[in-house]
């Protein structure tokens, strides 16, 4: 445990830079400067397998390699925007062990050839911008950033931005935007970002956890890092735990580990030794898991989630028990994306409107049946029908809810669902 | 002169420097909460100035206020007790927490107490879902994290900022 990302808890004070440093810190960065060529650096992490941390689970090295190398100036942005509701992860990786993190920000631009990298920190995140500036200023201080560096021409600046309460800025088009000192709402793409970035220029926009596994790519190899997790998802993740567990919190383990080690033997299990009932393991914008001993016994990889009808995203661990109704879930969730849909795609806009009044309908007590169809036929019509996932996201855990859940809707309405209304619902989610 | 400009001048170059002088656009989110820590929230007059500043309209400056949730364009409280509702939280009691800080207060979410203290808010997800109840704090000094905490911490907390407004 905590062998690449949260060492701060293994290491004492490696939040401070003369003991990063200590432990090889800036040992890569220097190497990679003064020694390798950026698109050796960038085949390194490619050979490394490691995918994007934020979600989406895309080859970071491969991401790096689509940079336009005809179009000038280029910019690396990170994604600190950290907004899942379930998400925590990032804010305790760049608190406690900042410099490792910002090691991976200079490796990223080095290896994309950028000079200027900016940290784009959700607004709330305020006391942590202001220490990440006081670690800049310190890394300035010893020629790790700057003209120069360690002698050679490659010189690079660092800065922090702070959004404003939006989480739609967590989508990498509208975060740009957002940079830009715009209204965040997603681009149309493609163009994606590492031919039209920030400025229209080529950007790489990589999330905090992603970036914070380059520095020890780079120290101990490609074999190394190889040597956790699975094939296709090599390396450890950061699984932030939430909900009814006695020990919720942030523990790295290998990808691939089961959802049951993960609840059970590191969360504690359920609080007051009550039943699990669901797992999202993408924090509000998963789908509903039935939390049976098959998917307790699932690995948590990239490739294994889905088999139990969920993805693993940016691994928000959200631990419902026995004691949940599923209405009033996807109240909260409905309540959550209505307010931050951004407006600009119709569906989303409306019809997460939609869906919440449904949502606060049926949690009300004042449902029939017509008003659950009705929810998961909005919900059918936003899917895939807007620039960017949100719209997508709204409607995950109202329609595995639906299917999933079944007997929740049934107390609700306080009726059986008739067959020709369930043939209905079915037709919907086929559609 | 620009009030702004001459009240924190050194402050707008170092933030104007961050970006290529010709997207100084950029600036316009950092821009904002210099603005806002004059009263806690923005004003008209504001927005013309940050919009000569970076030479855009000032309702293009309106806009940024009305879509970001951090940004306010009415007088609140001098505080602003945030607590995240969200699913997460209110998996661990967050509702009822929000509920009890509301009646010790004698105040509805969104509404301010009578001695313009304090604003109780219920907002989204606040990437602390391991320490609920938890809530932020908005107020000209920043923003900070308060994180496992109970009602009475809480009041406690308000009573704190009570006293410190009467000695003011």
């Amino acid at each position: 445990m905590n062998d690449i990302l949260l060492r701060h808890r293994e290491i004492k004070d490696i939040g401070q830079l003369a003991v990063y440093r200590q432990h090889e810190g800036f040992e890569g960065f220097k190497r990679a400067v003064t020694g390798m060529q950026p698109d050796e650096l960038t085949e390194m992490v490619k050979a490394s397998g490691l995918r994007g941390r934020g979600g989406a689970g895309f080859s970071t090295g491969m991401k790096w390699s689509f940079i336009d190398k005809n179009a000038w100036p280029h910019y690396v942005v990170v994604n600190a925007d950290e907004s899942e509701p379930g998400t925590f992860k990032d804010r305790e990786i760049m608190e406690s062990n900042p410099f490792q993190f910002l090691e991976g920000v200079a490796l990223c631009a080095y290896a994309v050839g950028a000079h200027t990298a900016y940290i784009y920190l959700r607004g709330e995140f305020w006391q942590l911008a202001a220490h990440l500036d006081a670690s800049i200023a310190e890394m300035e201080k010893e020629g790790l950033l700057g003209d120069n560096l360690f002698g050679s021409d490659y010189s690079l600046r660092i800065y922090t931005h702070l959004g404003a309460g939006a989480y739609i800025c967590g989508e990498e088009t509208a975060l740009l935007e957002s940079l830009e000192g715009k209204l965040g709402q997603p681009r149309l793409r493609p163009p994606f970002p590492p031919s039209f970035g920030l400025y229209g220029k080529p950007t790489i926009v990589n999330n905090v956890e992603t970036l914070a596994n380059v520095p020890l790519i780079v120290q101990k190899g490609v074999d190394w890092f190889r040597g956790f997790g699975t094939e296709k998802s090599p390396g450890t993740k950061v699984f932030s735990l939430s909900g009814n567990v006695v020990k919720p919190g942030n523990y790295e383990l290998p990808l691939g580990t089961t959802f049951r080690e993960l609840i059970y033997t590191h969360g504690g299990g359920i609080t007051d030794g009550r039943k699990i009932k669901a797992i999202m393991p993408a924090g509000a914008s998963s789908s509903l898991i039935v939390a049976d001993d098959k998917a307790l016994d699932t690995p948590m990889d990239y490739e294994s989630v889905p088999s139990v009808g969920a993805m693993l995203g940016s691994a928000s661990i959200i631990v419902v028990d026995e004691t949940v109704s599923m209405d009033w879930l996807i109240n909260k969730t409905m309540h959550f994306f209505q307010h931050e849909s951004c407006g600009k795609c119709t569906p989303c806009r409306e019809g997460t409107y939609w869906m919440r009044h449904l949502t606060e309908r049926i949690h009300h007590n004042q449902a029939t049946w017509d008003d659950v169809i009705l929810l998961q036929d909005v919900a059918s019509n936003v899917k895939g029908k807007c620039l960017c996932a949100l719209g997508d996201f709204s409607t995950e855990a109202v329609i595995s809810s639906i299917t999933r859940f079944r007997g929740d809707f049934e107390a609700k309405v306080g009726a059986p669902l008739s067959a020709p209304a369930e043939a209905e619902l079915k037709e919907q989610v086929s559609n | 002169m620009n009030p702004l400009r001459e009240r924190y001048g050194q402050e707008i170059d170092d933030i104007l420097a961050k970006y290529p002088q010709e997207q100084k656009r950029s600036a316009v989110m950092p821009l904002l909460y210099v603005a806002q820590r004059e009263y806690g929230y923005v004003t008209r007059e504001h927005l013309g100035q940050i919009g000569e500043i970076l030479a855009i309209a000032p309702t293009e400056v309106a806009s940024i206020v009305g879509f970001y949730t951090l940004y306010h364009d009415t007088p609140g409280g001098k505080y602003r007790l945030q607590i995240c509702n969200d699913l997460p939280c209110a998996l661990r009691g967050a509702d009822k927490f929000l509920e009890g800080v509301c009646d010790h207060l004698g105040v509805k979410p969104g509404e301010t107490s009578e001695d313009g203290v304090v604003t109780v808010e219920a907002v989204m997800c606040l990437a602390a879902c391991d320490k609920a109840p938890m809530f932020q704090v908005q107020s000209a000094e920043g923003i900070s994290y308060h994180e496992n905490q109970t009602v009475q911490s809480t009041i406690a907390l308000v009573d704190g900022w009570r006293k410190k407004e009467e000695t003011k």
